[in-house]
C-alpha cells in the first residue's frame, strides 16, 4: 500500500494531536466523559492511521513496543493496581487515593491505574490484530 | 514405620521430579543411583519385619472432612508384601533400565515416569481411604500410559497406551462409583463420615446384607478385572508389550496388573464369600486361566508368550481369591509372590535376549547358553519356578493350587482339570521362553550374541535364586509375610505351613501326582507345539478377530466416525452458519417470555416526534437497508458505517456522551479492520440462492422485530432504582469521581472490567494466533 503525500502529512500532525486527545480523555475520565477504555480506542486510532498514511513496519516502529507486550503489560498494571489494597488489608480492587492532587494529572489513585491498565490493554489488543492482519494482507 | 511410611509413599513422588536431571548428568550409571530410592524403601519395610498377622500401621490426616475423605495410610501384612515386591523389584528394574534405555535420550523421562509409578502403586497397596485408593489407583493408570506409550513415535506405541488407559480408565470410573456407593451404604450401617470412608473400618459392618450390595459388588469387581487384564477385559495387557521390556517386567511382576489382584483380595473380607462373590469372581480367574494359559502357545514373540502366562497367572489368582478358602487364599500369597519372582526374571532374561541378538522370535533363538551363560541360567531357573519344577517356590504354590481344588467338594474335579489344562501350557510356554532360546544348537541372529551388562544380569539371576531359595527353604516367608497376608485377606489371622515334600498321605502323593503328570505332559506338548508354531499362531489370530480386543476397535472407530459426524453437523466452517445459529437461538430465547408479556407494552411513551430525531432515524435504517442490497463490500461497509454514526448521534441526542464517543472511535476502528479483511475475501459477491436469502431475510426480520419489542418493553418496565442510586449518591464522596459511568467502570465494579479486559486480551491472543498460523503456513509453502 502506497500512502499519499497529503495523507502522510496530515497524519504526523494528527497522530500527535490523537494521542495527546487519547491521554486527555484517560486523564479526565473520571470526573468528564472518557476514560480508559475510549482513550485506548483513540490511541489505537492514531496507530491504525499511522498504518494507513505509511505502512505496517513503520507504524510498528512508530510504536515502540510490541503489542503484545502492551497487553501484558496493561493486565499485569490492572490487576496490580487491584493487589495493592491487599497490601493494607483492604479487599481486592478496592480503590486507594493518594491525599493531595498533582498538577496537570489530577488526584493519583490505584483507581487511575486501573484505568491506564485498561488503556493499554485496548491499545494492545487492537493494534495486535490490526498490524497482524495487514501483515498477512501484505504477504498474501 | 507409620510416618516412615508416608514418606515411603511420597519419596518416588520427589525423586521422580530431579530423575531426568540426575540421568542428564550420570546416563546409564544413574539407574545405580536411583535404585536407592526403592532400596531405601525397601529396608524401610523389611525393617519393619516380622509382621505378625492381624498387626497393623496407620497413618491419617483429614482431607476433605465433611465428606469422610482423608489421605490414610495402612500397613498390615498384605500391603507390606506388595509394598516390598514393589520396591524390591523396582530397584532391579531401575537398574535394569539403566543399561537397558542406555544412549536413549529418553532414559531421563522413563525414570520419572516409572518412580512416579512406583510411587502410586505404594499409594494404591497402603491406601486405606477409599478416596485416597481411588487417586492412587487413576495415578498407576496415567503412568503406565506413559510408560506403555513410551515410545511414542510409533503408531502401535501410541494405539497400545491408549487401549491401556482406555480399559483402566473406564475400569477406574466404575470402581469410583462401587467406592461411594460402599461409602453410602457404610454409613446407612451406622459407621461416621471418616469410618465409612475408611477400609479398615469397613469391615466392622455387614455390607454383604446392605441392599446396595450387588451394585457395590459389581462396579468393584469390574474395576478390578479391567486392571488385572481378565477376560475379556485381557487384551490390552498383550498389546502393552508396545512399552520397553523394564516397563513389561514391572507392570506384569508387581505392579499394575496386580493392583487389580490386591484390591479383591483388600476387599475379600468386606465383600467376600457371598454367593455372587464365589461364582462371578471364581468364574472370571476360571475362563481367564484358561484362555491366557492356551494363547501362550500360539506365539512367537518372547514377550507375548510372557503376557498371556501373566493373563493366566491373573485369572488363577483371581479364581483362588474367589474361592475365598483359607487354603485359596494362602495359597494366592504363595503364588503371588512366587509369580512375582519369576515374572520379572524372565521378562528381564527376554529383554535381554532381545537387546543382545535384536529378536525376540522364538523360532530364530537357539544355543544362547554358551553366549549368555548368566542369563541362561537366569531364565532357566526362572522357568523352572514358573513350569512349577521341584524345588523351586512355584512348585509349593502349584501343590498348593492342586491340593486347594482338590479340597472343594462339589466343583473341585473340574477345577483341577482346568488348573492342570493351564498349567499343562504354562510349563510349555516356560520351556519355550527358557529351553528353546538357550539349548540347542545355535543359529544366527540379527546382531551378534554376547553376555549382557552387570546392571542387565543382575536383576534376573538374582530373582530366580529367590525363587529357587524360597522353595528349599520357606520359613522365613510362612511365618511371617505369607502368614500376615493371608490373615489380612482372610480378615482372621491364620498361620502358613509350606513344604515341599509332603509325606506319604492320600492327597498329597496325589498331588504329587498331578504335579508330576503336568511336568511330563507339558513337556510333550512343548516338543510338538515347538515346531508348529506357525500354524497354532495363524489359528489364534483368527480367533483375535472376533475377540474382546476387536470388539474395542470397531467401537473406538465407530466413536471417531460418530465424533466426526456430528462435528461436521454442528461446526461447518462457514461464519454464516455460526451466525444463523447464534441469531436464532437469540430469537427463540427472547421472543418466548417477550410473547408472553405482550400485553404489558401498554403504556407506551408516545412522545411529539422531532425533526433531527426523524432524521437520526432515517438514517440508521437507511444505512441498514443499503449494507443489505448494495453488490460491492466497500459500499456495503460504508453503508454500515452510516448506521454506526448515526447510533452515535442518538447517544448524542440522548445524552450520553461516553457512549456516542466509544460508538464513533469504535466505528473508524471497524472500518479499517473491514477493509484489512477484504483482502483476503474473493472479489466478487455471489449472489446466494434464492431459498436461503428468503429465509435470511425472514431471520433479520425477526431479529429486528424481538429487538424492538425488547427495547420498548425496557423502557415501559419501572427499574428498581436502588442500585443506581446507590452510585449516583456515592460516586462523589466514595469514588472521587464526578462521572459516575467511569466510576462504575473503574471502582464500583472494577472486577467485571478486569474480566472484560482479560476476555479482551485473550480474544485478540486468539485472533493473532490464528493469524500467525496463516501467516507462517503461508511462508512455509513459499519456501
Amino acid at each position: 500500500m502506497r500512502g499519499s503525500l497529503i495523507l502522510q502529512t496530515g497524519t504526523r500532525l494528527l497522530q500527535m494531536l490523537l494521542l495527546l486527545f487519547s491521554v486527555f480523555m484517560l486523564l479526565r475520565g473520571h470526573n468528564e466523559p472518557g476514560g480508559g477504555f475510549v482513550g485506548g480506542l483513540l490511541a489505537a486510532g492514531a496507530f491504525a492511521l499511522y498504518m494507513l498514511a505509511y505502512d505496517v513496519q513503520a507504524a510498528r516502529r512508530a510504536l515502540r513496543v510490541n503489542p503484545l507486550t502492551l497487553v501484558g503489560v496493561g493486565l499485569l498494571i490492572a490487576a496490580a493496581s487491584g493487589a495493592a489494597a491487599l497490601i493494607v488489608g483492604r479487599p481486592f480492587l478496592t480503590g486507594l487515593w493518594h491525599a493531595k492532587p498533582i498538577p496537570g494529572i489530577g488526584k493519583v489513585s490505584t483507581v487511575l491505574a486501573f484505568d491506564i491498565g485498561v488503556y493499554l490493554v485496548v491499545v494492545g489488543t487492537a493494534l495486535l490484530i490490526v498490524f497482524t492482519l495487514a501483515e498477512t494482507e501484505r504477504d498474501g | 514405620m507409620a510416618d516412615t511410611m508416608v514418606i515411603c509413599v511420597f519419596l518416588p513422588f520427589l525423586v521422580a521430579l530431579v530423575a531426568p536431571a540426575v540421568a542428564r548428568m550420570l546416563g546409564r550409571r544413574s539407574g545405580w543411583l536411583l535404585a536407592l530410592v526403592p532400596a531405601g524403601i525397601f529396608v524401610s519395610f523389611w525393617r519393619s519385619l516380622p509382621i505378625a498377622p492381624g498387626e497393623t500401621h496407620t497413618w491419617r490426616i483429614p482431607w476433605v472432612p465433611d465428606l469422610g475423605v482423608e489421605l490414610a495410610f495402612l500397613a498390615d501384612g498384605l500391603s507390606t508384601t506388595f509394598a516390598i515386591l514393589i520396591t524390591g523389584i523396582g530397584a532391579l528394574v531401575l537398574i535394569y533400565a539403566g543399561d537397558y534405555l542406555a544412549g536413549d535420550r529418553r532414559l531421563g523421562r522413563f525414570y520419572g515416569f516409572i518412580l512416579a509409578f512406583m510411587g502410586s502403586m505404594l499409594g494404591v497397596v497402603l491406601a486405606d481411604n477409599v478416596v485416597t485408593l481411588f487417586v492412587f489407583w487413576e495415578l498407576t493408570s496415567v503412568c503406565s500410559y506413559m510408560l506403555i506409550g513410551f515410545n511414542n513415535e510409533t503408531e502401535t506405541g501410541r494405539a497400545s497406551a491408549l487401549k491401556a488407559l482406555i480399559v483402566t480408565g473406564a475400569g477406574g470410573l466404575l470402581l469410583l462409583a462401587g467406592l461411594i456407593l460402599m461409602m453410602i451404604a457404610g454409613e446407612q450401617l451406622g459407621l461416621s463420615s471418616a469410618d465409612a470412608g475408611r477400609i479398615s473400618a469397613l469391615t466392622t459392618v455387614d455390607l454383604r446384607g446392605h441392599e446396595l450390595y450387588p451394585a457395590i459388588f459389581a462396579l468393584l469387581v469390574l474395576g478390578c478385572v479391567t486392571k488385572s487384564a481378565q477376560v475379556p477385559f485381557h487384551f490390552w495387557l498383550p498389546a502393552a508389550m508396545a512399552g520397553p521390556t523394564p516397563v513389561s517386567a514391572y507392570l506384569h511382576s508387581a505392579t499394575m496388573v496386580k493392583a487389580g489382584i490386591y484390591l479383591l483380595a483388600r476387599m475379600h473380607p468386606i465383600l467376600g464369600d457371598t454367593w455372587l462373590w464365589t461364582n462371578v469372581v471364581t468364574a472370571f480367574g476360571l475362563v481367564t486361566m484358561l484362555v491366557g494359559a492356551i494363547a501362550t502357545l500360539g506365539q512367537k514373540d518372547l514377550k507375548r508368550i510372557l503376557a498371556y502366562s501373566t493373563i493366566a497367572v491373573l485369572g488363577t489368582l483371581v479364581m483362588l481369591i474367589g474361592v475365598g478358602t483359607e487354603m485359596a487364599v494362602k495359597t494366592a500369597v504363595v503364588y503371588l509372590v512366587a509369580h512375582a519372582f519369576y515374572k520379572a526374571s524372565l521378562f528381564m532374561v527376554a529383554g535381554n535376549i532381545d537387546h543382545e541378538t535384536g529378536t525376540r522370535d522364538v523360532t530364530v533363538l537357539g544355543g544362547l547358553r554358551r553366549l549368555m551363560p548368566f542369563t541362561a541360567a537366569a531364565g532357566l531357573l526362572a522357568a523352572l519356578s514358573k513350569a512349577g519344577a521341584p524345588p523351586m517356590f512355584g512348585f509349593i504354590g502349584k501343590e498348593l493350587l492342586y491340593t486347594t481344588k482338590l479340597s472343594i467338594e462339589s466343583v473341585g474335579a473340574y477345577l483341577v482339570i482346568a488348573a492342570v489344562i493351564a498349567n499343562v501350557a504354562l510349563v510349555a510356554s516356560a520351556l519355550m521362553v527358557s529351553v528353546k532360546p538357550f539349548l540347542g544348537r545355535s543359529r544366527p541372529t540379527p546382531k551378534k550374541a554376547h553376555e549382557a551388562t552387570v546392571a542387565m544380569v543382575v536383576g534376573p539371576v538374582l530373582l530366580a535364586f529367590l525363587g529357587l531359595a524360597r522353595g528349599l527353604y520357606p520359613e522365613p516367608f510362612e511365618n511371617n509375610l505369607g502368614s500376615a497376608a493371608a490373615s489380612a485377606i482372610l480378615g482372621e489371622n491364620v498361620t502358613m505351613k509350606l513344604k515341599l515334600w509332603h509325606g506319604v498321605d492320600p492327597v498329597a502323593m496325589a498331588v504329587l501326582g498331578l504335579s508330576l503328570l503336568t511336568l511330563a505332559v507339558g513337556f510333550g506338548v512343548y516338543t510338538m507345539v515347538k515346531t508348529r508354531l506357525e500354524p497354532i499362531g495363524r489359528a489364534m489370530h483368527r480367533l483375535e478377530a472376533i475377540g474382546p480386543g476387536r470388539a474395542y476397535e470397531l467401537s473406538l472407530e465407530g466413536l471417531y466416525r460418530g465424533a466426526g459426524w456430528f462435528t461436521q453437523i454442528i461446526q461447518s466452517g462457514y461464519l454464516r452458519h455460526y451466525l444463523l445459529a447464534t441469531l436464532a437461538v437469540a430469537v427463540a430465547v427472547v421472543a418466548s417470555p417477550l410473547v408472553r408479556g405482550l400485553r404489558e407494552i401498554s403504556g407506551l411513551p408516545v412522545g411529539s416526534w422531532r425533526v433531527h430525531e426523524v432524521v437520526v432515524a432515517a438514517l440508521a435504517m437507511g444505512g441498514g437497508v443499503l449494507a443489505a442490497t448494495l453488490r460491492s463490500r466497500l459500499a456495503a461497509v460504508a453503508a454500515l458505517g452510516t448506521t454506526g454514526v448515526a447510533v452515535a448521534l442518538l447517544f448524542v441526542l440522548f445524552s450520553a456522551p461516553d457512549l456516542a464517543m466509544t460508538q464513533m472511535v469504535a466505528e473508524a476502528l471497524t472500518v479499517i479492520l473491514l477493509v484489512l479483511v477484504f483482502y483476503h475475501l474473493p472479489r466478487v459477491v455471489p449472489r446466494s440462492r434464492w431459498g436461503s436469502r428468503v429465509r435470511d431475510l425472514g431471520l433479520a426480520i425477526a431479529v429486528g422485530v424481538v429487538m424492538s419489542v425488547l427495547v420498548l418493553t425496557v423502557a415501559t418496565i419501572q427499574p428498581d432504582l436502588a442500585v443506581s442510586e446507590y452510585f449516583l449518591a456515592q460516586s462523589g464522596p466514595a469514588a472521587h469521581g464526578r462521572n459516575v459511568v467511569n466510576v462504575i467502570l473503574v471502582d464500583f465494579r472494577a472486577m467485571d472490567t478486569l474480566g472484560e479486559i482479560t476476555v479482551l486480551a485473550v480474544a485478540g491472543l486468539g485472533v493473532f494466533a490464528l493469524l500467525r498460523l496463516r501467516l507462517s503456513r503461508r511462508k512455509e509453502e513459499v519456501s
